[in-house]
């Protein structure tokens, strides 16, 4: 049976850096080359190795297990290596560019399939026939391209192996001679990784939004601890704090010898002038929403933002407040509203319109005054189930027991009249 | 042992001011009135904490000038959690004022963490409590209930039944959410002591 699958070209490409990432270990400057391939510039490496053959013969071994279909060669320029990586494989000795690459055929050069097939209308099928014919009128036929390219296999024009930058890496790790298993221990170990993180972080002007602890017992399984921060930051002694009560509960088996501390989400955090009282209070407050959210999820955190409706729910926002600033509310005139709301609540026993005598929250109600109604249509733009029954025409009902409530009735409603709710109280 | 110097420095005159670093309760059907009162006054950081059932929430487009962008809602799961974060928001510096709504009686051992709490954060604590489910350690016990009045008026009653360190007593104001300043209702002459003996 044949199975298919859609082409995942970001995955490969995320495979494929993983891959350039491992294979620096033939060489410091590794880059990717087109989709498919990876080039390792190995000067004064092979020797390492056991010489040229036993590193292609280690690479292979290694990518073989690790199913990884490669093919491989060493030459002494880039062109040839491509080359030959395509044809076969294996490695040109110094001083062989010519004799190897000459009976290949000149679509071995890395030009367009155009050229290629221009160039064999002329007769000339295999590279060793290039360098015979005179230069001129060549890079007048087919461009500069193809002489470039002639030039760069056969080591006349220097190519070098332009490796891209590796991206910041947060992480820090530390192995120990010996296991250790004391709380005390590991928080020692951790403070001495987290200053280490943060000079990373801080040379790249980043801070830490959620940072991971990974600790390797003797028997090679692994604990992890994360912990979430209220805000970007790079402050070893205060995300320390965090990690206390996870490291408290870890089960530390035979004993822990490695740590591993990385950031796994990080954000822009430029320097900050420090010693402001205003911004230090702002700290312990964002500490606190850390300590709170690293039990109860960021999320229980709220905050409110304001929002422009008229539907009284929507009136507001509620947002984390570990991802939102805070923000003004209008202030001055605005229509009066109950102070608790609540999803709406059927009344029972309502007599009147607006009702005289009600039941609500199993109490009994006897209205002292009713102002309204204030009616309020739904947004069509929006389908919210709870505004599907028509407009709503709130009262604010005065009661001679005291509470001050804001009813409503839903004059639209299938059911008819008599279906009065209760959504919030006054002060 | 440490002395607490803000412990007596009650204010005269002003019958609603809570003691700082200390915690509160408050039981009633206008107990949320009076917590808002109370955030009105206050300056800082406002932290409400609600078990994620509650169905009264704040809503803060009615909510007293300048209260709703100081607040922070926290929703817990279950009654352990609430008091965690009670406890952890009653420590926490900069934090003025933390209200929250409890279902359970908390218990005395409870309570009187709270107080340790509020006493190393210098934060007052409020506790919106159901009738009779407060602990012995709250500093003040409120009883605080809407009351019907005229016309384009806000009556609350709010009786301070409980009170460590200062006397008890009834008051009835009128208190509509606008100012942090209340206006005191002059009681209506029902007498609660007896009578001074004549002459």
């Amino acid at each position: 049976m044949l199975s298919t699958r859609p082409a995942d070209p970001v995955g490969e490409g995320r495979a494929l850096e993983a891959l350039r990432r491992w294979a620096s270990r033939y060489g410091p400057h590794a880059a990717k080359d087109g989709t498919d391939g990876l080039i390792v510039d190995t000067s004064g490496v092979p020797h390492l190795f056991g010489g040229e053959a036993d590193l292609l013969e280690d690479l292979s071994a290694r990518l073989e297990r690790a199913r990884i279909e490669s093919n491989s060669a060493i030459a002494e320029t880039r062109g040839a290596a491509w080359a030959l990586a395509r044809r076969g494989g294996g490695v040109i000795p110094e001083g062989g560019l010519l004799a190897s690459l000459g009976p290949m055929p000149v679509s071995a050069l890395r030009i367009g399939p155009e050229i290629a097939e221009g160039l064999t209308r002329l007769g000339l099928h295999r590279i060793a026939d290039l360098t015979s014919v005179p230069r001129a009128p060549m890079a007048r036929r087919f461009g500069a391209e193809l002489l470039r390219r002639l030039d760069q296999a056969l080591g006349a024009q220097a190519e070098p192996v332009a490796a891209e930058p590796d991206p910041p890496q947060f992480a820090v790790r530390m192995t120990l001679p010996e296991p250790i298993g004391l709380t005390a221990d590991v928080m020692g170990l951790l403070d001495r990784l987290l200053i280490r993180l943060c000079d990373k972080l801080a040379s790249a002007q980043r801070g830490a939004r959620a940072v991971r602890l990974e600790l390797r017992r003797v028997d090679r399984s692994a604990a992890v601890i994360e912990v979430g921060l209220a805000r970007a930051m790079r402050d070893p002694a205060r995300i320390s704090a965090l990690f206390r009560k996870g490291v408290d509960e870890v089960d530390a088996g035979f004993g822990i010898d490695g740590m591993r501390l990385s950031a796994t989400v990080t954000e822009p955090l430029a320097p900050e002038q420090i010693g402001n009282g205003k911004a230090r209070q702002e700290d312990e407050l964002s500490d606190l929403i850390s300590r709170i959210g690293n039990r109860l999820g960021f999320d229980a955190v709220q905050r409110f933002l304001p929002a422009s409706s008229r539907i009284p729910e929507r009136s507001f926002l509620t947002v984390p407040a570990a991802y939102a600033a805070p923000e003004p509310f209008p202030s001055g005139r605005r229509p009066r509203r109950p102070v608790t709301l609540f999803p709406p609540e059927p009344l029972a026993g309502v007599s009147g319109n607006p009702p005289t005598r009600f039941s609500w929250r199993r109490m009994g109600f006897t209205t002292l005054r009713a102002q309204g109604p204030e009616r309020i249509t739904p947004e069509w733009w929006f389908d919210d189930p709870t505004w599907r029954s028509g407009v709503r025409d709130y009262w604010r009902i005065e009661t001679r027991e005291g509470p001050r409530l804001w009813l409503f009735r839903t004059p639209q409603a299938a059911s008819g009249f008599g279906d009065w709710n209760a959504q919030g109280v006054f002060l | 042992m440490r002395i607490l110097h803000d412990r007596s420095a009650v204010v005269d005159g002003d019958a609603f001011q809570l003691l700082k670093g200390r915690v509160h309760e408050v039981e009633g059907r206008g107990r949320i009135g009076f917590a808002l009162f109370q955030a009105a006054r206050s300056a800082g950081p406002i932290f409400w904490i609600v078990l994620g059932h509650d169905r009264d929430r704040p809503m803060p487009c009615a909510l007293p000038e300048g209260v709703a962008e100081r607040m922070h809602l926290v929703e817990t799961r279950n009654e352990i959690d609430l008091l965690w974060t009670v406890e952890e928001t009653l420590r926490a510096l900069p934090v003025a004022l933390v209200i929250a709504a409890p279902e359970k009686p908390i218990s005395l051992t409870a309570g009187r963490r709270l107080q340790l709490a509020a006493e190393a954060g210098g934060t007052t604590g409020l506790m919106l409590i159901h009738e009779g489910r407060g602990s012995n350690a709250a500093e003040t016990r409120w009883s605080c209930d809407p009351l019907p009045g005229p016309q384009d008026s806000t009556r609350h009653r709010w009786s301070l039944n409980k009170n460590k360190k200062g006397t008890t007593g009834t008051h009835d104001v009128n208190w509509n959410g606008t100012t942090a300043a209340v206006h005191l209702v002059a009681q209506a002459g029902e007498r609660h002591q007896p009578e001074e003996p004549p002459g």
